[in-house]
């Protein structure tokens, strides 16, 4: 193992690799059995049984849908932007991946006398003695939520359809309106923690009374309602209203396309998942003493909570949507930032 | 090595895209392309150890400025520019832009790099950290300006309000 590359030992670019792809499977295995555990929950909270026919209790469900998803014929509006058109389910795909990057699922293990430290865009620096992580990793997760609305805008207008665009608008606009909420929640937090790393972030919430849920109970509230209307779900599935708008931004994508936004919506849902639970949930530090089994637990948590929502709520008006946003949210996210300053400043 | 390679492929990009940002018939294209921009230009700071930079970059410009104009195009449906030939504002805006090149090649050319080196190296970032610099920074040498700026902003926001109401 003396092997080096660019001053670094070998072992720590094939963690790095194995991290990546470790992530990526558990995202993409997630995304699948989402769908599957939707249909399940939902359907037995309405009394009924779900998918039952591939294998036993519909357990390859995923698979065939995805089979039949990938078979079927592609078809591109004559009059759309084709580039644009094209483009728009990878760019809604790609944030909700790459934002997992800076996300610790786990403590520092050890390989090969190499510490390794659970979470992509991190390492051990030795001669510190300390994990070395991006330091504005909460900035990055901001920036790529951010990007993700493209997607669904873009797509929107270059289908060149009525209902698409005004899916894609009203998409733009609620995502706007909640993201700033949406941060403004999480900066509460990071007002606490004194730091953008989310090792640090996690590192101050040991044990479970250490969780920034018990310090920051508005921001945690907040975060939960922002994050449902940043992933465009029930109660605030607006931008796909299919009684208004047939599909919304989806209505002309078919085949792999309309399979991608799609992934790219349960995609998503994990992300916000894991974010919430790193945030106020101590991440991979809880209840049992085994890190990845805590992280896990927690972000299927949250996943179950989103389908939850959904079998139980209707859908907000648009008047509705922004009013609470921008006059509700807004306010009391702001005002959870001035009270945090204050206690901090007061009790430091 | 594999570092200035990297910036000429990214130097390469953010050129690329910034030509196509005023080439592009479609305003959504130009739109687009000006994102690419930005996150070339993210890139870059990043590279200059500035992660801060880089990350505001992202989340002002590329996220929330560009959402913002891709939405107001898309809200006033405008549609591809017609090829019109204003041969007076493309004669005049060269002239101007000649100008600025020369000026700039002049004046870099006049002066020589004094080799003295300011507080914020790599090993001040990596100790403190990039954010807490800034920050540090604007709440006490730059306070004044950073005030300003942001009554600045406050006026243009009770402007927008002021604008859009008929009746306050």
């Amino acid at each position: 193992m003396g092997y080096e590359i660019l001053g670094l030992p070998l072992i720590y670019y094939l963690a790095m690799l194995g991290k990546v792809i470790v992530v990526f499977l558990f995202v993409l295995l997630t995304v699948a059995y989402a769908t599957y555990a939707e249909r399940k929950i939902i359907g037995h909270m309405q009394v009924r049984l779900g998918p039952m026919e591939t294998a036993w209790h519909g357990l390859l469900q995923p698979i065939a849908d995805g089979l039949k998803l990938f078979f079927k014929e592609e078809i591109i509006p004559s009059q759309a932007s084709k580039l644009v058109f094209l483009l728009s389910p990878f760019i809604a795909l790609v944030p909700a991946f790459i934002a997992f990057a800076v996300i610790p699922f786990g403590d520092t293990i050890e390989i090969a006398g190499y510490k390794i430290p659970l979470q992509i865009a991190a390492y051990y620096d030795t001669a510190a003695g300390k994990v070395i992580d991006v330091n504005v990793g909460v900035l990055y997760i901001l920036a790529m939520a951010g990007m993700g609305v493209y997607g669904i805008v873009l797509a929107g207008w270059s289908s060149n359809n009525k209902y698409s665009l005004l899916g894609g608008l009203r998409s733009a606009a609620q995502v706007i309106s909640y993201e700033l909420a949406a941060s403004f929640a999480l900066v509460a937090v990071f007002m606490l923690s004194e730091s953008l790393s989310l090792q640090k972030i996690v590192a101050d919430q040991a044990g479970v009374f250490g969780w920034y849920v018990w310090k920051q109970p508005l921001a945690f509230i907040l975060f939960c309602i922002c994050s449902v209307a940043e992933t465009n779900r029930t109660p605030f599935d607006l931008p796909e209203a299919e009684n208004e708008l047939v599909a919304g931004f989806g209505t002309e994508y078919s085949s792999m396309k309309y399979a991608m936004f799609f992934m790219a919506e349960y995609a998503n849902m994990v992300t916000v998942s894991a974010v919430a639970a790193t945030f106020f949930l101590g991440g991979w530090q809880g209840p049992t003493p085994w890190p990845i089994l805590n992280f896990v637990a927690k972000v299927y948590f949250f996943m179950f909570c989103f389908i939850w929502i959904r079998a139980t709520y209707p859908r907000y008006r648009y008047d509705q949507l922004m009013r609470l946003g921008w006059k509700v949210f807004l306010p009391l996210a702001l005002l959870n930032i001035v009270v945090t300053g204050i206690v901090v400043t007061l009790f430091k | 090595m594999l570092e200035s390679l990297f910036f000429l492929i990214v130097a390469a990009v953010a050129v690329l895209s910034g030509i196509l940002v005023i080439t592009c018939k479609n305003p959504i294209n130009s739109a687009l392309s000006l994102i690419l921009t930005f996150f070339c230009v993210a890139t870059f700071y990043v590279m200059l150890e500035a992660p801060f930079m880089a990350a505001v970059q992202v989340i002002v410009y590329a996220g929330a400025i560009m959402v913002l104009i891709v939405f107001v195009i898309m809200l006033l449906n405008i549609k591809t520019e017609t090829d019109k030939r204003t041969s007076h504002a493309v004669l005049i805006s060269s002239i101007i832009g000649l100008f600025v090149l020369f000026e700039t090649i002049y004046f870099l050319n006049r002066s020589s790099l004094t080799g003295s080196k300011g507080l914020m190296d790599s090993a001040m970032i990596k100790s403190v950290g990039h954010t807490e610099i800034i920050g540090k920074a604007l709440f006490t040498d730059f306070l004044l300006p950073f005030e300003i700026t942001s009554l600045l902003l406050l006026v243009a926001i009770v402007g927008a309000v002021v604008v859009s109401k008929r009746k306050i």
